[in-house]
């Protein structure tokens, strides 16, 4: 099959998933309003969500008409609602105005410019080394030291997850896989692919069966039923996606456990998060989801684990 | 004394034709930034003529008050000006006259030889519009709101009929601190509250706490 063939079967088998979930979603509230109750919150939520995802998968499909310069102008959007949200939710100070222009304006930009350019060395180092040495510089310049280390740390985290991590999604496109040529659009859709329904399924075996919390101080809404059942069934579903990837089936297996699971505990950290500044959502953005952040906290922790480590192992 | 300026309500003319390009690009550009989200949460939006007041801490902020109402309420709703600031220079000119048909009152020096800077004010009311204005009367670097100037009150006084909305603008002071020039994009909110009247019988000072409070309790926690 040719990597136009495949990408054409995902995204069929993705459009018919999100028909049977509206449907589902549909017989729900049609079920529930059959009662005479007048509204139920779990299923609105539940449909919003649906629908957005409609919107998502369709921005996706968008970029993906535009190739990789589509895919890459698309998560350097994402980069950069994220880390307007993380930066709304960290008092800075006026002091750190110039460093936070920078950090949008010029490091987010070059961070993809570099994706695009496929410069592998700058890109893996342009954030962690010159963004963070330069930021703090600016910031002790304009002489305002109240704060200043967690001023300067929170940029710096802001930075990491919202562009330096998010990044490594599009940079899939730069591997040189053998064998492999020409489809590793297909690969940025296998992380994401599987980093979603990880969450999806988590929420949905949560609903169903969850009775225990599985970090009620961090996310009282993440059960263990949830957490086995929506790891399980991702990594079943990525094994039975291993024709879309360079990897065997146990190896594709092995890969969507490891994103699950990644995608799992970067869910923990940002709640961390989150809680840590009073708020239940990162931003507003996306209906029934909260913000970008919320949206793409396990692909944030997913992405450059997933990405070294097929480095390492698929690439000369 | 300078008129209020710009046309009247839904008089848009072939001239302000360029002037209304120029408002929605500025919206438009306003919103890709701050990704504005209106919290109506004392009230709805609706045709009540009404005089927003808020807090002021940025030249972005009428413009975020703005873009936070639905396009037919944009229409009518003037944004109150220094004319000070507004009419030195050409574009601030044309700005504020074509683009945001801005209501312009005298400040300092220039207000105390006239004998009623409130005039265009209750002009713009007379002629149907709603009004913006701040009442701290000059953007406030501080934490905390300045106390208000009397306008407010002298306006519910001579308007009784006017319902007077709170708006808590938040964030625009980090998206664009007064003396920068170019805007971190941080997202704002732009939360309306329950409209107030000038009580019988209040006075002039309990009026003006009273509605600069009721601007702080609109701020989320």
């Amino acid at each position: 099959m040719s990597a136009q063939q495949q990408t054409l079967w995902l995204f069929g088998g993705i459009g018919a998933l999100l028909v049977l979930a509206s449907a589902v979603g549909w017989l729900l509230k049609w079920r529930f309003a059959a009662r005479g109750a007048t509204d139920h919150p779990v299923i609105g939520n539940l449909n919003a969500r649906i629908s957005a995802w409609w919107a998502m998968v369709a921005a996706i499909g968008v970029a993906f008409v535009f190739g990789d310069t589509g895919i890459i102008v698309l998560f350097a959007l994402v980069s950069f609602f994220a880390l307007r949200e993380f930066i709304t939710l960290t008092p800075t100070r006026r002091a750190d105005h110039v460093a936070l222009l920078v950090a949008f304006f010029i490091v987010l930009p070059g961070q993809y410019l570099l994706v695009a350019q496929r410069q592998y060395g700058m890109f893996a180092i342009f954030i962690p080394v010159y963004a963070y040495l330069l930021l703090p510089v600016l910031q002790a310049l304009s002489a305002d030291t109240v704060r200043f280390l967690e001023r300067s740390a929170k940029v710096q985290w802001g930075l990491m997850i919202s562009v330096y991590c998010i990044s490594h999604v599009p940079a899939l496109l730069m591997l040189d896989i053998p064998g492999y040529a020409g489809r590793n659009a297909l690969l940025l859709c296998f992380l994401v692919f599987v980093a979603q329904i990880s969450d999806v399924l988590q929420y949905v075996w949560g609903k169903l069966l969850g009775r225990r919390k599985a970090a009620p101080e961090l996310s009282p809404s993440k059960t263990v039923e949830g957490l086995v059942g929506g790891v399980a069934s991702a990594t079943a579903l990525g094994a039975a996606l291993w024709w879309i990837t360079p990897f065997g089936p146990l190896q594709a297996a092995g890969m969507a456990l490891l994103i699950a699971a990644l995608g799992f505990l970067g869910g923990l950290v940002m709640s961390a998060i989150k809680r840590d500044r009073g708020v239940k959502d990162w931003g507003h953005m996306i209906e029934g989801h909260g913000g970008m952040l919320d949206r793409l906290d396990s692909v944030c922790f997913a992405a450059p684990i997933f990405f070294h480590v097929v480095r390492y192992f698929y690439t000369p | 004394m300078t008129q209020a300026s710009g046309p009247g309500p839904g008089a848009r003319t072939v001239a302000g034709t360029a002037g209304g390009l120029a408002a929605a690009l500025i919206i438009g550009f306003a919103r890709l930034v701050t990704g504005v989200r209106a919290r109506w949460i004392g009230c709805v939006p609706g045709p009540a003529q009404r005089i927003y007041f808020a807090n002021h801490a940025s030249h972005g902020d009428f413009v975020l008050l703005w873009s936070a109402l639905p396009p037919a309420l944009r229409a009518h709703t003037r944004p109150v000006a220094g004319a000070d600031y507004w009419l030195a220079g050409r574009l601030r000119r044309w700005l504020i006259e074509a683009v945001f048909r801005g209501v312009l009152v005298e400040r300092g020096g220039a207000a105390r030889e006239n004998a009623d800077p409130l005039a265009p004010l209750l002009q713009a009311l007379d002629q149907g519009d709603s009004l913006i204005i701040f009442p701290e009367g000059t953007r406030n670097t501080a934490e905390v709101m300045l106390p208000f100037k009397s306008g407010l009150y002298h306006l519910a006084r001579q308007r009784p009929a006017v319902e007077l909305v709170p708006v808590w603008l938040e964030n625009l002071n980090r998206v664009m601190p007064k003396g920068e020039a170019l805007p971190v994009p941080l997202l704002c909110s732009v939360s309306f509250g329950a409209p107030m009247r000038l009580e019988a019988g209040e006075d002039k000072q309990d009026f003006l706490e009273r509605a600069r409070q009721r601007i702080i309790d609109l701020q989320t926690p």
